[in-house]
């Protein structure tokens, strides 16, 4: 067994140690965060594939989460709750009766997803730059007016009520199932993208990232690779979509905005264009950010309540690392213990050079 | 036997021509020249012969393979790989990793079998570990493998670029001014070099070149281009005598 | 549908494709100059609107004034948000240009929040704007009359300013050419910030028209309209102002006439311009007047 094997079996026990830890110590309001940055660590690591490492800037993500989002609800709620949900109009046969057990329907709302991606990839990534980035962000709008609109299937802007949680993780009962499988699939999600990103398939991503003409040049078939990255990406995208809907319990369209994507491409600004481990560290601390930072809108040690001035602080977050670190937090180089203990001795180092 | 035949090029840029009725015939095991001034329409020949750009008028051959409308992938496919003029590598990656992605079009396993590592990938990875690392010794580049590509100095990028070709496994090269900005040292080697791995891969060589000696020293035939016409074809000595060519070279830069 | 229904149609189509037009000008200008989506010029739309709101609630100052201080303060800000959140990443690479407008963009909706509070605001129509017409059995408010012809006038003004002045030459040549421009002694950071400064100027115009068409005054009205008009500009071929006109017109009758002969999908609105950008996109990428231009390899 390598190395890499071993530290990766190493870090993935500890993670679920100290899940075992949450699990009994947590109150509820932060289980609750905990659940969302397994969540968004979804979201960036799945955005990074296709931003980051692929150099796609595709702006829809909001629009696959909600594909998988109400995916998933549609398919779990039981027909009673649709019907008191649906009650303007109803909705169509045969989703009114169909009612799926939790994994069978987070994994089809993933695959639901990534056919919302090859739909919006195929035509969408024949485009470069920004071209791609305005047609992608039109996607996703476009996704989200269809979602408002088609009353009979979404329930419109009224949006979806009751969502159920898993009261299982696979066969056991749970204290807490979800965080479990929120955490399970970021796990997953992650050790994919490593292994993927280190495939031949993985180097030719990158390779596109790099130089588009000479990977193509390297007999890499561009259209193919970038639609496989944004199928994957939005796959994810859909996978994490479910989790939230089942999280939060209530969905509607004005959920998926762009304001959604700008949040997920923060993260994964932040954390490293390019960077796997750098999207996980990012989600983590911004989610947790993000809701500590919710007392800036409602007013806290005696400022008034000042509604805006957390999307304030993140776009500013936002903007002076684009300025100051357009590289992020780890560029397109991953965490190691290498690189850790180099960055430990360097000090040192310098030192003694010194003397 | 014939490998490419390139058949009445014209190639427009909106009111510009940058090539006129091109006409190129090139036989396995050639090693073939193409030289002319500044901004003669050189580099878009090639461009034309794989499939950067498709051409306004005439049609590409390769084995008899009408490829005049392949995307440039689908002719590396083939077996026609190039070097840019202003080299293109991919700066953030490493020496080796820039070769194994040249690798990356004859892999067998499909992307699932790719990402869990199924026993055939991992039997096509380790292949393709070896035939890099075996290239990169070819071409003296082993120890730097691990460096980013960009680091390497000028000279050694270009060598990069040329292994990184080598890597599609072409029947035909195309190298466009590999001799730019290397001292004559480094150029002797260079040509030294380019006759070593036609022999080694069965290679046929078609090739830019400014740098008069390399030119000379490497190919039998030599073409000339001018304002995108061809104004000259022959032997290397046919070449330099040839009035037409001087005239054209007048000027810009004298035959040395 | 009658023919005074149809005509009041046209009248609406033409009046909002014209605001569209005037917006998209200023994308176009920016992107001609700096290859950038400016994504924050559809707020500068919001941001005139309010500076016209206030200093008239506030101030009470004439509306005429209070509309020439909104597009003042929106064309110096125009030019500050290039200066600090464009100019320094002049050599970055384009998705980080891109990001950073992004950025701009969400920086100015929230600070809408925060100044100028999340809730709707009733914006004061001037009496001349809000006057009704009836003309062959027609009601028109006549803003719908005075928006062609104030952008009429702006065009006019424009084209001169590119093709008559020192400063419109500068601008083509910069441009046309970056680098060589700056070589020929040309002072490239003062001519994009011109840029920048007329082509925020045109957006405050439209914002405040816009502010007296839809008179609702909230933080994010700006980005509807901005990535309509950014649609506009992109449909007509971006960086060509005839181009941008032609987008805005076809987007603004485009989504009038798709509401009046298919209201049933008048929830699909916002959408169109979407499938519109999407469908020109894919057929023809660089727009109806963009040219062609093969990438040096
Ligand atoms: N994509 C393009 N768009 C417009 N013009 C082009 C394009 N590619 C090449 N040209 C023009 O075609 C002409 C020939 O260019 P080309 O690059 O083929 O010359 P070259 O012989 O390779 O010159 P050099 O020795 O400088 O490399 C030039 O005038 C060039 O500007
Ligand atoms: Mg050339």
């Amino acid at each position: 067994m390598s190395k890499k094997v071993i530290t990766s079996l190493i870090l993935i026990l500890i993670t679920i140690t100290l899940l075992i830890i949450a699990q009994n110590n947590l109150d509820s309001f932060s289980l609750r965060i905990l659940n969302l940055c397994g969540i968004y660590v979804i979201f960036a690591v799945s955005m990074n594939l296709i931003n980051g490492f692929t150099g796609q800037l595709a702006l829809g993500h909001a629009g696959f989460i909600a594909v998988g989002a109400y995916s998933y609800s549609l398919l779990v709620m039981d027909p009673q709750l649709k019907e008191m949900n649906f009650f303007l109009k109803p909705l169509i046969a045969p989703l009114n009766t169909v009612h799926w057990p939790f994994l069978p329907a987070l994994i089809l709302a993933g695959l639901m997803a990534a056919l919302a991606g090859f739909l919006v990839g195929a035509p969408a990534l024949r485009l470069r730059g920004d071209y791609l980035a305005i047609a992608t962000l039109g996607f996703g709008e476009i996704i989200r007016i269809i979602f408002t609109n088609t009353q009979s299937i979404t329930n419109g802007s009224l949006g979806l009520k009751g969502i159920p949680a898993p009261d299982k993780f696979l066969f056991f009962s749970m204290k807490n199932s979800l965080m479990w499988w929120v955490w399970i699939a970021a796990i997953i999600t992650v050790i994919f993208h490593f292994l993927l990103i280190d495939s031949s398939y993985g180097r030719a991503f990158k390779a596109i990232r790099e130089d588009e003409k000479a990977a193509q040049a390297m007999g890499i078939a561009l259209f193919k690779h970038k639609v496989m990255a944004m199928v994957i990406s939005s796959f994810f995208a859909g996978i994490g979509g479910a989790l939230l809907a089942s999280l939060i319990g209530t969905i509607d369209p004005l959920m998926f905005r762009f304001l959604l994507t700008f949040n997920i491409l923060l993260i994964v600004v932040v954390g490293g264009m390019g960077s796997i481990s750098g999207s996980i560290i990012s989600a983590i601390s911004i989610t947790i950010l993000m809701e500590v930072l919710r007392a800036l809108d409602q007013g806290f040690m005696g400022l008034p309540a000042l509604p805006g001035l957390r999307m304030v602080v993140f776009a500013l977050l936002l903007m002076s690392v684009v300025l100051f670190y357009p590289k992020g937090l780890m560029g397109n180089e991953e965490l190691s213990w290498n690189k850790l203990m180099n960055l430990l001795k360097k000090p040192l180092l310098l030192k003694e050079v010194k003397k | 036997m014939s490998l490419l035949e390139v058949k009445d090029v014209t190639m427009q840029f909106g009111g510009l021509t940058a090539v006129t009725n091109f006409n190129l015939h090139i036989n396995n095991d050639e090693i073939v020249g193409l030289i002319g001034p500044n901004g003669a329409g050189k580099t878009t020949c090639f461009n034309v012969i794989t499939g950067e750009y498709i051409p306004s008028k005439g049609s590409v051959f390769f084995e008899k393979k009408d490829i005049t409308k392949a995307r440039s992938d689908q002719v590396t496919k083939l077996g026609i790989a190039r070097t840019f003029q202003n080299i293109r590598l991919f700066k953030d990656l490493t020496v080796l990793e820039n070769v194994l992605i040249a690798n990356h079009l004859n892999v067998k396993s499909n992307l699932f079998t790719a990402i869990f590592k199924l026993p055939k990938y991992q039997k096509e990875e380790r292949q393709m570990y070896e035939k890099s690392l075996d290239l990169l010794k070819e071409l003296k580049l082993e120890r730097f493998k691990n460096e980013k590509s960009s680091s390497l100095p000028y000279g050694l990028q270009r060598r990069l670029e040329i292994a990184r070709a080598l890597a599609t496994q072409p029947k035909l090269l195309l190298l466009d001014e590999p001799a730019a900005g290397m001292n004559p040292q480094e150029s002797i080697e260079l040509m030294k070099l380019i006759n070593e791995i036609k022999e080694k891969f069965n290679l046929t060589i078609f090739m830019i070149e400014h740098h008069m000696p390399v030119i000379m020293g490497v190919c039998k035939r030599i073409l000339v281009l001018d304002h995108g016409l061809t104004i000259a074809e022959g032997t290397p000595k046919e070449i330099q005598t040839n009035p037409k060519v001087i005239e054209a070279y007048l000027g810009v830069e004298t035959i040395a | 549908m009658t023919l005074e229904l149809f005509l009041q149609h046209m009248v609406n189509g033409i009046s909002l494709g014209s605001l569209y037009a005037l917006i998209a000008i200023g994308y176009t200008m920016v992107y001609g100059i700096l290859r950038l989506i400016n994504f924050a010029h559809g707020d500068l739309i919001m941001i005139a609107a309010y500076i016209a709101f206030y200093s008239v609630a506030i101030f009470s100052i004439p509306w005429y004034l209070s509309f020439i201080i909104a597009v003042l303060f929106t064309m110096a800000l125009g030019i500050m948000i290039e200066r600090s959140a464009y100019k320094p990443l002049r050599s970055s690479p384009r998705i980080t240009v891109l990001i950073s407008a992004i950025g701009v963009s969400f920086l100015l909706q929230n600070l809408g929040i925060v100044i100028f509070g999340g809730r709707p605001k009733p914006f004061q129509v001037p009496e001349l704007f809000s006057k009704v017409y009836e003309i062959a059995g027609v009601n028109i408010v006549s803003i719908t009359f005075f928006i062609p012809i104030i952008t009429i006038v702006l065009l006019l003004g424009l084209i001169y300013l590119i093709n008559k002045t020192k400063v419109g030459m500068a601008m083509r040549a910069v441009a046309k050419d970056y680098d060589t421009s700056s070589l020929m002694g040309i002072d490239v950071n003062k001519i994009i910030s011109t840029t920048f400064g007329v082509g925020s100027g045109l957006a405050a115009v439209g914002g405040v028209m816009w502010s007296m068409k839809f008179p609702q005054l909230i933080p994010f009205m700006g980005v509807i309209p901005g990535l309509k008009c950014f649609i506009a500009a992109v449909v007509g071929g971006i960086g060509n102002i005839t181009g941008a006109v032609i987008g805005g017109f076809l987007l603004g009758l485009g989504e009038i006439l798709l509401v009046a002969f298919l209201p049933e999908l008048s929830g699909y609105r916002d959408a169109f311009a979407f499938i519109l950008l999407i469908l020109i996109l894919l057929l023809k990428p660089t727009g109806i007047m963009g040219e062609k231009i093969a990438e040096k390899v």
